[in-house]
């Protein structure tokens, strides 16, 4: 195995995710065989490649800026129409006790 | 503990200086960036992080961002890339921050700041990148605050440069001083205001220390929270004795983040993670790479203004200024231009340099005027300047013409114009009044004809009074020597 369920748990931690324990076990055999092929894709000789950090291809250069104008906003009623709880224009959330 | 012991150790200290930019817009998006608007209003899809929104990068944040950095003299990649930084928090709708990671905006920079002893020292900048900031979250000051955490997204996505320090900095007063030059590094660009009640500079320090002589950095503390300079201060100073009396007394430092409380002058520890931080970064996959292009990089190069150094060393050499009234007329922009108008107007620099430090600052003060509202413009104050040093009128009579130009918005020619106060350097005029005030006086004439010549101030003095200050004080002295012979 190339991952544990520990490091599964992490990983279900650190994204707000809680598994259970059946699903847990389901996550390791499939992350496995998902960084299994990753072993396999790095078999090819990448040498001299330079690294990718982006699958777009560059436009040219205006296309992927935009000016330093104002443009249209929402409305309070509208930015907070969907949050489950809101008051005085601020989206509430159950109290946060740490950051 | 005894000044001895803290002596002992050498304190350690890194800054990480978050800069907002001052755009019009926030970095991906064209909500605006203004301050004090009703919650959740400067809000759109794309800050919201609804989803399917995309991010499209503000041309203007990248010209600040590398202003900024060539101002730190650093070194600007032609190619960055954006990096998601995950963790959950109410203010971050997105889920991520988008930031940069192993390739930042620029490396390798640098701040010389001056010390008190009127030395000056090299502080490294480790790298400068960009990022959008979070919204704030209010946890009390409602009704129901005990059960909710009120988030205002106005502020998510206003642009930001990271500026991160190499451990260079030895003390309080040295962290301050990098911070004081990096502010005005930043407001001489016009890259931002760097007010700090607003929140556009905002400062966390890592500190450790370690025995005198020693390699090895010890264990650090980040601590945060230190948004004014005098927070940085005693934050600093209570955290390097925090840190050595622990290790005096056998503990060790734990790596940890530590809140600055200003209410009682301490850090204390934020609750300790469970988990390390682990922020999973990975390239953004909704923006290019930043690439920016030799040919732009020059036309932001060539738009940057004279930087404080170059201008204090020019103020000394070309003005032949003090190196401490150059540093005080370099502590803003707006300063440094009025002078520079005021000095070339006046063809007297260090008369002007004077002018402006003295009865022009405490004008201002007394008015609680910025020097944008100055009454009295450059120009005008250099023209003062000049009258005095060209003969027209006396320093002392300039001292009064002054108030009355602050008061008119009036020139000084025309005050000294419709008041008659052009100074008298006509030999007769003063002669004529020297020789009443001689026979005023025989008593101080005889004193001084006896040997006693200092009493020549008291009888000069008789002649300025009796011109109203208008007589040219270098002409009555000469002729009074000559009078009493």
């Amino acid at each position: 195995m190339k991952i544990t369920e520990t490091e599964v748990r992490q990983v279900a931690g650190l994204a707000n995710l809680s598994l259970t324990d059946t699903e847990i076990a389901r996550m390791a055999r499939e992350l496995d065989d998902i960084l299994t092929h990753v072993d396999k894709l790095n078999e090819l000789d990448t040498t001299g490649v330079e690294p990718m950090a982006q699958v777009l291809y560059a436009a040219g250069e205006t296309a992927t800026w935009r000016d330093d104008i104002e443009g249209a906003t929402l409305s309070n009623s509208c930015a907070v129409a969907n949050a489950p709880v809101s008051g005085a224009g601020f989206f509430k959330v159950p109290r946060v006790i740490e950051k | 503990m005894s000044p001895g012991t803290l002596d002992k150790y050498e304190p350690v200290i890194g800054l990480e200086v978050h800069v907002q930019l001052a755009t019009r817009t926030k970095i991906f998006c064209a909500c605006p960036t203004g301050f004090g608007a009703p919650p959740n209003t400067n809000v759109c899809p794309v800050c919201l992080g609804l989803p399917g929104a995309l991010p499209v990068l503000n041309r203007r944040v990248v010209e600040m961002a590398v202003q900024g950095a060539l101002a730190l003299n650093c070194q600007v990649r032609g190619e960055s890339i954006f990096a998601r930084k995950n963790y959950f928090y109410p203010d971050l709708p997105k889920g991520y921050q988008i930031s940069q990671y192993d390739r930042p905006l620029a490396e390798h920079g640098h701040v010389d700041i001056l010390l008190d002893d009127g030395g000056s020292k090299r502080i490294g900048v480790t790298r400068v990148h960009l990022e959008d900031d979070a919204g704030k979250s209010m946890h009390e000051g409602f009704r129901d605050s005990d059960r909710y955490t009120y988030v205002d997204l106005n502020r998510t996505g206003t642009p930001l440069i990271e500026i991160v320090s190499e451990p260079d900095i030895r003390s309080s007063s040295e962290a301050y001083a990098y911070l004081t030059e990096l502010k005005l590094l930043m407001q001489f660009c016009g890259v931002s205001t760097c007010d700090m009640e607003k929140g556009h500079l905002r400062c966390d320090a890592n500190v450790s220390v370690r025995l005198r002589g020693a390699e090895k950095f010890g264990t650090k503390a980040e601590v945060k929270n230190l948004n004014s300079f005098r927070f940085l201060k005693q934050a600093l100073d209570y955290e390097i004795v925090r840190q050595v009396e622990l290790i005096e007394s056998g503990g060790r430092v734990v790596q940890e983040t530590r809140l600055y409380n200003p209410a009682v002058g301490e850090t204390f520890s934020m609750r300790s993670k469970e988990h390390a931080h682990d922020y999973r970064y990975f390239p953004e996959p909704d923006l290019l790479p930043l690439r920016i292009a030799p040919g732009w990089r020059a036309e932001i190069e060539a738009a940057m203004p004279e930087l404080p150094p170059a201008k204090r060393a020019r103020f000394i050499s070309g003005f032949g200024l003090r190196p401490y009234d150059a540093d005080v007329l370099t502590q803003t922009r707006e300063m440094s231009e009025y002078f520079e108008r005021a000095a070339n107007a006046s063809g007297d620099p260090r008369g002007a340099a004077n002018w402006v430090m003295g009865d022009l600052a405490a004008a201002l003060k007394a008015d609680g005027k910025e020097l944008a509202d100055s009454p009295v413009s450059a120009e005008q104050l250099g023209e003062l300047v000049a009258l005095i040093a060209k003969g027209g009128i006396s320093g002392k009579l300039a001292k009064e013409i002054f108030p009355k130009m602050w008061s008119t918005g009036e020139s000084a020619a025309v005050i000294v114009e419709r008041e008659g106060l052009r100074q008298i350097s006509d030999t007769g005029a003063i002669e004529k009044i020297i020789a009443e005030v001689i026979a005023a006086n025989p008593k101080q004439v005889d004193q001084y004809r006896g040997g006693k010549t200092a009493v020549i101030g008291f009888l000069v003095g008789q002649v300025m009074k009796a011109s109203r200050g208008q007589a040219n004080p270098q002409l009555v002295n000469d002729l009074m020597k000559k009078a009493l012979g």
